[in-house]
């Protein structure tokens, strides 16, 4: 009984390096192979049309809320100080260092990185894949990298969209809905907000999202069994892991980042 | 290869990230890191810094001209030597002091010039000499209550 | 100089073989797929590989295109070991050849037409009102040029598979293969299919290799017939020996018998034992 609860250890653990080392093999292979998704741009843009402008009612909707909620949460914990003319420095910070990124990378990795898991999935469980390995075109440079650098330039411009969506829903319920004065509004966020420590670097981490997200999606759907449980599961593996990776790389790159501020 | 309706809304995709980047960089946040290029470092020691931090803003007459580039601990003298980045196009007198001030009560600290009257003007790696350090809350309570205690004292 | 040129004449006229495999193993891990096979398709034939499903007949033609590599054996395609070529080499290669997947394997995301186009704009720098004429050709040879604008989900599974070798011709290989051409089709689209497969390779002279299990509709249509069972050859020969083949798996296979040489029971105890008949006479 408990030899074999150990040999399942051992087993599971083995199988989770292999996993790992194959990961980092076909993400190496995707970079190499990236030349394609370059070449033909026109690849990239059309992915970037299914994971990119497909996402912008989702962002946009999310961001506005999450900023009008912002403004009036801020405002009712800043007026206890008395210090309401603060809230467009606190929505703005909050959005643009954290929020923005990490929410938008959430919101990617479950609606344009199941999407991509599942196409890929798919392909490879109805052969084509193999099709086009037999045609002589390699699906790494044909499929995989296309939608890798089409993530990696989509999900920046999500965050940023998050990002001034939420800034503007925070205005909204700031000063046209409590009255907060519009000139310390902005005036505030102006003298707090600095373009390469808070701006940049949200953008910075974005881009790491982007690539974390889109690596572990198509390594997912590559890897599924090709059966319809193995792509179901690792559509769900893959929002699950990929959330969790922008959680975790976020509270590493933040440690980072902002260390020696404040 | 064709023009598709795609790209079109690609495009918009691309041109609205942008924007809003622009929007984050003009509107909300400011270009306020100033340029090594135009600008010129002086540098201040003082006793106390109180709860001064790098990048906190440096201004005279209520107005920000510089920040703080970097904070040191001189071994030699046991003060603190307070690298200010100044914007070129602010130039200040020989003779300005320079004093750790508090917005409000609790707020920021920050770094106040006075200007003085000297013809010279203050050059790149210049020092400034009349210094005045941070007020630290708990000496000041501390006078207070000693001197409330001297009032007491029957003479 | 011209004896050696003479000399090669006679060669490629006498050596007509395409495909040949020798002694060809291959196994996932442990498990032993193909255990020393021996296989030769001349060019112009339509050679069917039979087999009880799961035999291995699939990672055959895997091997052929070079998807996986043997074990031990070489397999020679056009003369060249399919099994030390490397990537670029491959793929040169696989340029040469054209496979039918069981189901069609076309991409959903494309049209029919993008479909046979595929890899004419992959590989070739013609213009797109070439492309259109060669794909409207190729669709036109498996009867289905009226569909060209339809997308794969809109099509049967016998017209999806007709795209699908429109497809593998698109580049007039030398060789195309087959797995399970005729699964899941109706009676219609199985004669349709069988016949496409011999009117494509007489016209066209290419060599088709064909992975099936169905015997009476390929029987129809082959030249010559391996059958593999358990990783390894059992009987060959043109359709007219193997129908009139005594061998018992042959006989099994071809008359559909349900017991034989292949057994109807998994391996098991005894009946007796299983249901504790032999426990109760105890």
């Amino acid at each position: 009984m408990l030899r074999r609860s150990i040999e399942g250890l051992g087993q599971r653990t083995i199988e989770g390096v292999w996993r790992i080392g194959f990961a980092a093999r076909f993400f190496g292979v995707m970079l190499l192979h990236s030349g394609t998704a370059f070449q033909r741009f026109g690849l990239t843009i059309r992915e970037m049309y299914f994971s990119g402008v497909l996402s912008l009612i989702i962002i946009l909707v999310s961001g506005l809320f999450v900023g009008m909620v912002l403004g009036l949460q801020g405002y009712e914990t800043l007026q206890r100080y008395g210090s309401e003319s603060a809230l467009g420095t606190l929505v703005a910070l909050s959005l643009v260092r954290e929020l923005g990124p990490v929410l938008a990378g959430l919101l990617f990795a479950s609606r344009a990185g199941s999407a991509i898991t599942a196409e890929i999935g798919l392909m490879k469980a109805t052969e084509q894949l193999s099709a086009m390995e037999m045609m002589a075109v390699d699906p790494i440079a044909r499929v995989v990298a296309p939608r890798f650098w089409a993530g990696v330039i989509s999900m920046p411009v999500l965050a940023a969209l998050f990002s001034a969506m939420g800034i503007f829903g925070g205005y909204l319920v700031g000063v046209h809905l409590i009255g907060v004065d519009e000139g310390s509004f902005w005036s505030q966020m102006q003298g707090a907000v600095d373009f390469e420590q808070d701006i940049l670097n949200g953008v910075i981490k974005s881009v790491v999202f982007g690539i974390a997200i889109t690596t572990i999606a198509l390594f997912e759907g590559y890897d599924a069994p090709p059966t319809a449980e193995g792509v179901s599961g690792a559509t769900t593996r893959t929002v699950v892991t990929s959330s969790l990776a922008v959680l975790a790389l976020d509270f590493a790159l933040t440690a980072f980042m902002f260390r020696g501020i404040n | 290869m064709n023009r598709t309706v795609l790209d079109l809304w690609v495009g918009l995709f691309v041109i609205a990230g942008i924007v809003s980047l622009l929007f984050l960089a003009l509107k909300v946040g400011s270009m306020n890191t100033v340029k090594t290029a135009d600008s010129y470092e002086i540098i201040a020691r003082f006793d106390n810094i109180g709860g001064l931090k790098p990048r906190a803003p440096v201004k005279s007459a209520g107005v920000v001209v510089g920040r703080v580039a970097d904070i040191r601990f001189d071994n030699e003298t046991y003060e603190a030597a307070v690298t200010l980045r100044i914007d070129k196009r602010y130039a200040f007198p020989m003779d300005t002091s320079a004093a750790i001030m508090t917005s409000g009560l609790l707020g920021e600290q920050y770094i106040g010039l006075e200007a003085g009257g000297d013809e010279q003007k203050l050059k790149d790696k210049d020092r400034i000499t009349l210094t005045q350090s941070a007020v630290v809350l708990e000496n000041l309570i501390g006078q207070f209550i000693y001197g409330k205690a001297q009032e007491g004292t029957p003479q | 100089m011209s004896g050696f040129g003479h000399c090669l004449r006679v060669k490629s006229l006498q050596d007509d073989t395409l495909v040949e495999i020798t002694d060809a193993t291959f196994g996932y891990g442990v498990r032993q797929v193909l255990k020393g096979i021996n296989l030769t398709a001349r060019r112009g034939q339509v050679v069917a590989i039979m087999g009880s499903s799961g035999c291995g007949k699939t990672t055959l033609l895997r091997l052929i295109g070079g998807q996986v590599r043997a074990g031990q054996g070489t397999v020679r395609v056009a003369g060249e070991s399919v099994g030390e070529l490397d990537r670029a080499g491959l793929y040169r290669l696989r340029r040469k050849m054209g496979m039918l997947f069981q189901f069609g394997a076309l991409f959903t995301d494309i049209s029919v037409f993008d479909n046979v186009a595929f890899q004419l704009r992959e590989h070739t720098d013609l213009p797109e009102d070439a492309i259109r004429d060669l794909v409207l050709m190729k669709l036109h040879a498996v009867g289905l040029r009226g569909a060209a604008d339809l997308m794969p989900s809109e099509l049967s599974g016998g017209m999806a598979r007709r795209v699908a070798l429109a497809r593998a011709i698109a580049l007039d290989p030398m060789l195309v293969m087959y797995d399970e051409p005729f699964a899941g089709l109706d009676p219609i689209s199985l004669g349709v299919t069988g016949n496409l497969i011999r009117r494509l390779t007489d016209t066209l002279g290419l060599t088709s290799l064909v992975v099936t299990h169905d015997v009476q509709e390929s029987l129809k249509i082959v030249d010559y017939v391996y059958f593999v069972s358990e990783g390894v050859i059992v009987a060959e020969g043109t359709a007219d020996e193997i129908r009139a083949s005594t061998l018992p798996y042959v006989h099994q296979f071809v008359h559909g018998e349900a017991d034989g040489p292949m057994p109807f029971h998994y391996p098991a105890p005894t009946y007796a034992e299983d249901l504790g008949l032999e426990a109760q006479g105890a």
